[in-house]
Order: structure tokens, then sequence, then C-alpha cells
């Protein structure tokens, strides 16, 4: 019973945790939410292969806002890192995947 | 024969060619590439054919006619020349003809001098000194003196080496000199120099500058399976309540609740702060401006003119709020109008009346709970000339410019451009939009107004989508006109409209001033001609409105002085007033038939006239003028009439301008305050309040206020006048 419920709930979870979730950001409203959309872009094409989204994200925020993002991925990692002010998304998609995209030349 | 040997070939080949014939010479068997490899037998094999240089193609058995001897002979001789090629070249041979008489050609441009400068170089060379080619030099003086000049220029020219086609070996380089452009045209295409120079290379130079570095900062966190599980657990979780809050205020979709309200908390963070406080600091406005405008708030309540009861019938208007705007400064006030819906709100069209000083136009709607400041404010690039605001969507203004252009804003939408526009291609009117007016629904339930310019089109617009889609409704014509006007000056037919009204009742029918004074009875279904024409005014009518509650009477004004009110069954005016100035506007009472306000301008003194009716039935004069203010009125006065109690004077004739050359321009009641409205040409707004004696109701209740000038005018043309036949110009 207990099994079932936590397999159900479990499902639940996964069902509804397809969203970004973004945890920290100073960018513009404007290009946050093309980053995001990116980004959801990237996870989901590339959904086995985190270094590919990893490069797709890198190598579009490379032309779109000039050169020098960082991009990572992944499941578990900690980082400390220095951006420039107004670069930073730091999100969390799919349940499962913690993305980091930041500018620092 | 191998690849490699053909190739070996080919450059012994060249070789052979330029002639390193010491050992090549024995065995020097050029065989071209393509060459039949043949055995012994082949190769001794005789061929007894002779190739000849005989034409194939050409025929044999020419023949012709020989007159000598009178049969027809055959051409023993055909000719065998076959042209593949053929060039026209440039070349001339040294030798021929040309070629001589252009050597002598040049030599003779040249001059003998050049024979004195091959005399000169040949000297030089076998010499090698300056002096001895000074002492050619004068041998040759001797010989020709008249070539003197020539030659010290050559010499001065050219000391070192003169060129000299065959004669020295070194001359060649300096075959070019600037005194024989036309001996270049023949050097030999084969035997050039090459020339280099270098330039001066610019200088170098550094320039340094340092930046200060895009601000950066640091940021630290980690990431794992259960910080992020956590983090979506909360989202959830605060995604749900919001899902609970918004079910119970609307039941609106699942997602997009979501969204917005995940959107709502992103954007709460970084939304500036002004916004949150100004809800609060419209609030705190208000109340301010409730202090310092508390008198006059009590007055709107509770100040009844005492007066009025010792004056019998004439009233008083008593000014309450003044509204002005800096940004509307020196804007005429063009257009007013009550908001529907909100009683306190009316909406101001600022523009100019003056056509020679078009600016800016601004469309400010005031709060009578906020005199010092517009609730709204919006501004366009050409003067507006005319509003009105949706019954059912009191937010949607439609306004008319200057320039032809309608436009509606939306007063949800916080932005300051209007929400559709009119353009060029749209069918925009080509002269001023004199009046707007928004209509009922169309069957599609598309929103549409009426507009009416002085292009003469009176055009409905329907808001398609989010299109503005236009039909002309009809173009007016001045009649006869085009028989009495010459071909060149079709001009002169169209009608200007200035104003419009649509009958309460009847749908289709509506009525249109014009600049020539004329008013039109017109119909929706037909937009060829019109129902009726009242030659109704001898300048342009200013405005025309029908009665609220008499559904057959209706009022116009016009810049010549009058406000006359008519049955639109009948062609002449039941009433004529004379205001003594040009009147602006006219407007009706909401609560009374028979009362109704002008304003007037005469240059200097502007007035505003509230007239109530109330007519008994014994006058035959009906088409008589009346001069409301006696027979001189006093000017810069305000002006009030009830026909039910006076149909010759006006109840109220009171100044409201303060200064003297503010013009009044419009008037408006207030649909349920006993207050009006009056712009005027300086952008003030001025409220004033009724007195009890203007507003006074229908004393029978029962009856409906149309009663009043329903009698007024069964009285006018009542059957007891017909019988008796007093009736006057009314028939």
């Amino acid at each position: 019973m207990g099994e079932t419920e936590g397999k159900k709930e479990e499902a639940d979870y996964k069902r509804l945790q397809t969203f970004p979730l973004v945890r920290h950001s100073d960018m513009p409203e404007e290009m946050r939410v093309e980053t995001m959309e990116l980004c959801v872009t990237a996870c989901e094409k590339f959904s086995n292969n985190n270094e590919s989204a990893a490069k797709m994200i890198k190598e579009t925020m490379d032309k779109k806002f000039g050169s020098s993002w960082h991009v990572v991925i992944g499941e578990g990692f900690g980082f400390e890192i220095t951006h420039e002010v107004k670069n930073l998304l730091y999100l969390y998609f799919g349940g499962t995947l913690a993305v980091c995209v930041w500018k620092c030349s | 024969m191998g690849r490699g040997t053909r190739k070996k070939d080919e450059d012994s080949g060249t070789e052979v060619g330029e002639g390193t014939d010491d050992w090549s010479q024995s065995k020097a068997t050029v065989r071209p590439p393509d060459q039949l490899e043949l055995t012994d037998a082949e190769l001794k094999e005789e061929f007894t054919r002779i190739l000849t240089a005989n034409n194939p193609h050409a025929p044999q058995n020419i023949v012709r006619y020989s007159f000598k001897e009178g049969t027809y002979k055959l051409v023993g001789f055909v000719n065998q020349l076959a042209v593949h090629f053929s060039q026209i070249g440039n070349l001339v041979p040294k030798d021929s003809d040309e070629g001589r008489r252009q050597h002598y050609r040049d030599e003779l441009a040249a001059g003998l001098g050049e024979q004195a400068r091959t005399l000169n170089s040949l000297a030089m060379s076998c010499q090698g000194s300056q002096e001895s080619v000074k002492l050619v030099i004068s041998e040759t003086e001797n010989l020709d003196e008249d070539e003197e000049p020539k030659e010290a220029e050559a010499e001065a020219g050219s000391q070192t080496d003169v060129p000299v086609a065959e004669a020295t070996e070194k001359a060649t380089e300096e075959l070019v000199t600037p005194k024989q452009p036309k001996e270049r045209k023949l050097t030999n295409k084969f035997n050039f120099s090459e020339r280099a120079s270098q330039t001066f290379n610019n200088p170098l130079r550094d320039r340094e500058c340092q930046m200060e570095p895009p601000p950066r900062t640091n940021f630290s966190a980690t990431a794992n399976q259960w910080e992020i599980y956590d983090a979506y657990i909360e989202e959830l979780e605060k995604q749900e309540k919001n899902k609970e809050k918004e079910k119970t205020k609307t039941p609106v979709a699942k997602k997009t609740g979501t969204m917005a309200t995940r959107k709502m908390t992103s954007m709460e963070s970084q939304s500036d702060d002004i916004t949150k406080v100004s809800q609060a600091a419209k609030i705190v406005e208000r109340m301010v401006n409730q202090n310092t405008y508390d008198d006059v708030a009590q007055d709107f309540k509770y100040y009844e003119d005492a007066a009025d009861e010792y004056r019998d019938q004439e009233g008083t208007l008593l000014p309450l709020w003044k509204f002005q705007n800096d940004k509307a400064k020196r804007l005429a006030v063009t257009a007013l109008s009550w908001n529907p819906k909100y009683k306190d709100l009316f909406a101001v069209g600022h523009g100019s009346y003056d056509f020679m000083k078009q600016s800016r136009g601004m469309l400010l709607l005031y709060s009578m709970k906020n005199p010092s400041f517009p609730e709204y404010i919006f501004s366009s690039d050409s003067g507006i000339m005319c509003l009105d605001m949706h019954v059912d969507h009191p937010y949607l203004v439609v306004v008319g410019h200057y320039d032809g252009n309608v436009a509606i804003y939306n007063l949800k939408k916080p932005n300051s451009q209007p929400s559709f526009r009119s353009s060029a291609k749209s069918g925009k009117h080509t002269d001023p939009v004199w009046q707007v007016k928004w209509q009922k629904d169309d069957m599609d339930h598309n929103l549409n107004f009426f507009s009416v310019s002085s292009d003469g089109r009176i055009v409905s617009w329907t808001l398609v989508k989010s299109e503005l889609v236009h039909t002309d409704v009809i173009k007016l014509k001045v009649e006869g006109s085009t028989t009495e006007v010459p071909e060149g000056l079709q001009l002169h037919t169209v009608g200007c409209g200035t104003a419009f009204d649509f009958h309460k009742e009847i749908d289709y029918m509506f009525l249109v001033g014009t600049e020539e004074g004329k008013i039109y009875k017109c119909s929706k279904s037909y937009s060829s001609q019109f129902l009726d024409t009242y030659d109704a005014h001898n300048m342009a009518v200013d405005a025309v409105t029908w009665n609220p509650y008499h559904t057959k009477v209706f009022m116009s004004c016009s810049s010549d002085w009058t406000v006359k009110i008519w049955d639109h069954t009948i062609k002449t005016p039941m009433f004529i007033y004379d205001l003594n100035s040009a009147v602006g506007d006219v407007a009706w009472a909401p609560y009374s038939s028979t009362v109704f306000a002008a304003v007037t301008t005469d240059g200097k003194v502007s007035a505003l006239f509230l007239i109530p009716l109330s007519l008994h039935g014994k006058d035959r004069d009906v088409a008589q003028s009346f001069y409301p203010g006696g027979p001189t009125p006093r000017p810069g006065g305000a002006h009030v009439f009830d026909l039910a109690i006076n149909k010759y004077e006006a109840i109220c004739n009171q100044p409201v301008v303060a200064k003297k050359k503010n013009k009044i321009t419009h008037v408006q009641f207030n649909p349920i305050h006993p207050i009006i409205i009056v712009g005027d040409d300086r952008g003030h707004i001025t409220c004033l309040k009724l007195s009890p004696n203007l507003r006074k109701m229908p004393k029978d209740k029962g009856e409906s206020r149309l009663g009043e000038l329903g009698s007024l005018c069964l009285g006018t043309w009542g059957p007891e006048d017909l019988s008796s036949g007093q009736l006057g110009a009314g028939s």
C-alpha cells in the first residue's frame, strides 16, 4: 500500500516537475525569460546528454548576448563562481537537473 | 608509348626548341603524342593514294552559257579555296608603303632632333664623356642651326643615356620619354622594363585606455537531488495555495492561473517599488483633495440657493470646481463627455478651434473626486475635435482628430497610445472630424461608431478583431450646386458635415448639420438621398441634438447666433432663440424635456444658456424669434431657460468665465447630479451647480416628462389651433 502510494507520488512528481524553477537570477526580465526557454529547449532536446545540452546553451547564449558564457548542467554539484552582474541564471529543471548559466569574460 | 616517355619527349622537345643542339641533334625524332603505333608490315605497306589540295565539296559540273558560242559550256576551273579563318590585322610591315609613311610621319613629328640625339648618344657611347658630347652637339649645331633649343632640352632631360633603337645596347630602358609619346606605340611589346617604387610607410602610433571592468559578483550554491526535490515540492505547495485562492476568486483555467501567479511572484521581486504604492497614493491624493476642497464638496452636496424661493422662476448657477492641467494649457476644450457608468468621471478633449494655430491634442479624464489632477492623460499629435464614451464599455473612448483620424483609447490599458487608430490606408477623413458617436453593437456583436467630417463623408467604423473597418454611409452634397457652378468647380458640391445625432428610438434615422447651415435628415440605409432637408441656419451648424424624451423634437445651434427647436416632421422651426452671439454648443437637460443649455461666444464674452420649456398652445407665432436675455442680453452671462416656465427668456443668465477673453466652447449636463460642466478655449473646465429653480422636475410625475414637451408641441400644433386656423409657419 505504502509502496504504491510512494510510486504514485513519484509519478506525480515526475509529471509535475517538468517546468523550470528559477532558484536565482539577476538577469533582466526579458533576458531571463529567453534564457529559461533556451535551457528548457536544450535540456529537452538532449535529455540524456547533459554535455550537448550545455554546449547548445553556451553557444546560443554566446551568439545572442555576446561571448564568454559558461554553462553547467548536472544532477549534483557544488560551485562558487564569479559572474558579471545581471548575467546569472540558476534554475532547476525536470525535477532532477540543475542548470547554471553565467557570463564572465 | 607510356606516359613517362611521352612526358620525357615533351620535355626534350622544349629543350630542342631552345636549341641545345650539341647532343640532341643526332636523335631528335620528335613524335606527336598521339602518333599511331604501327607494325613493320603496316609501315611497309604502300599507299597509292595521292593527297591533293582540291576541295572535295567543290562542284565539278558547273555550266555557264557562253554567248560567244551560243551554247552551255562546262566550266573547267573551279575555285578550290576554302577560308576557315580570317582576321584583319593591325600590324604594318616596316618595309611596306604604309609602314614607311608612318615612319616618315613620326620622324616629322619628332623632328630631326632624333637624328641629333642619335648622333649624340653615338658619340657618348663611343667616348663616354660629357665634354665630347657637347663637342658633338656643337658640331650638329653647325649642321642644323634651327635644332638648337630642342637639343638643349634633350640633353637636360636625359643626361646619362639617351635611347636609340639599335645603336646602344643599354639604351632600351629609357625608351619612354615625355617627348615621344608616339614612339611608344610602336615599341616592342616583348621588350619592356619593370619599375618599382616604395611609398613612405605611415608611422604607427599606440593609443591605450583602460575601462572599469564590468561589475562582477560571486555566487555559490550546491545542487543535489534532495535540494532540487525540496525546491520543487515547496514550489508545488505554493502553487497549490495560489490555485485555491484563485478558485475562490474566479474559476480560471488552472494552468494559466499557476503561470500567472508564478510570473507574479517572480515579477514582484523585480518590479519597481513605485507601482506598489500607486493605489495607496491615489487614495491619499483624493483624501487631500477632499480636505482642500471641502467647502466645494459641501456646496455640491448640500447648498441650495435660498434666494430661489423669492425669485419666482429664475435660478442661479453656483460655480464648484475648476479643472485645469498644465499639459493642456492653451488648448481649447473641444469636447466634453460624462462617463455613462461612473457619474463623477468625465472626459475632456483638447485641441484648437483656431485653424491657423493647430498643435497637439490631449484627452484628459477628470474625476470630481480629484479636481486637481486628471485620472487619465493621453496626448496626441493632432488636436482632438470630438469624443464619445461607449455606454456598455465605459472604458472605451473614441476620439476624432483634426487631421481626420479617428482613434479609440482604452482606459484599461496603461500606455498612452490609442488601442486602435485609423490611417490614411483605412479610410480616414481628409478634414477635421467634427463628431463621433458610438452605436449599438452590430449583428456580429462588433463595436461600431459613426463619424462626420468636413470632407462630407459620414463613415461607419466597425471594430473587427483588432482592425478598424470603415464604410461610407453617406456623402453629403449640396443640392443644386452642380448646375450653378461651372464645371471646373466641382469642389463646392461637397457638403461639410459638422454635427450629427442619432434618433433615440428609430435606429436608422439621424440628423446631420453642415457648414452651409442646412440640416439633413438621413437614413443609414439610403446613401444617396436625404429623407428631408431643413434650411436651418445662415451659418455653420455647431450642434444638433434630439430631445431625450420627446422623440420628434430636436434642437440645433449655429454660429449665426440662433438656437432653433424643431419638430422633425415639419420643415420650419418651432422656436428660434437669438442669443446675440455665435452659439457653440447646446445640450438638453437629462431630467426634463423642456430644459436646455446653450453656450455662446462673441469674441469677448461667453454665455451659457439653460432653457426650460413649457408652452401653452395659444401662440401662433411659432417661428418667431426670442430674445432670451431681453432685447439687450447681458453679455458674459449664463442663461437658463425652462420652456415650461418661460419660453421667451432664459431662466438663468450668468457669467461663467472669469476672464473676459475666455470663450466658452462646450457644455454638458451630468446625467444624475444637478451640475453642468462648461469648457472654455483656454483649457479650463468649470463645474456649476444648478439652483433649485433650474432643475424643476415636471410637476406631474405620473405623466412622463415627455408630457410637458408633448403638451407643448400639441399645444403648438394642437387640434384646436388647427381648427381655429391659428397655426403659424409651423404647418
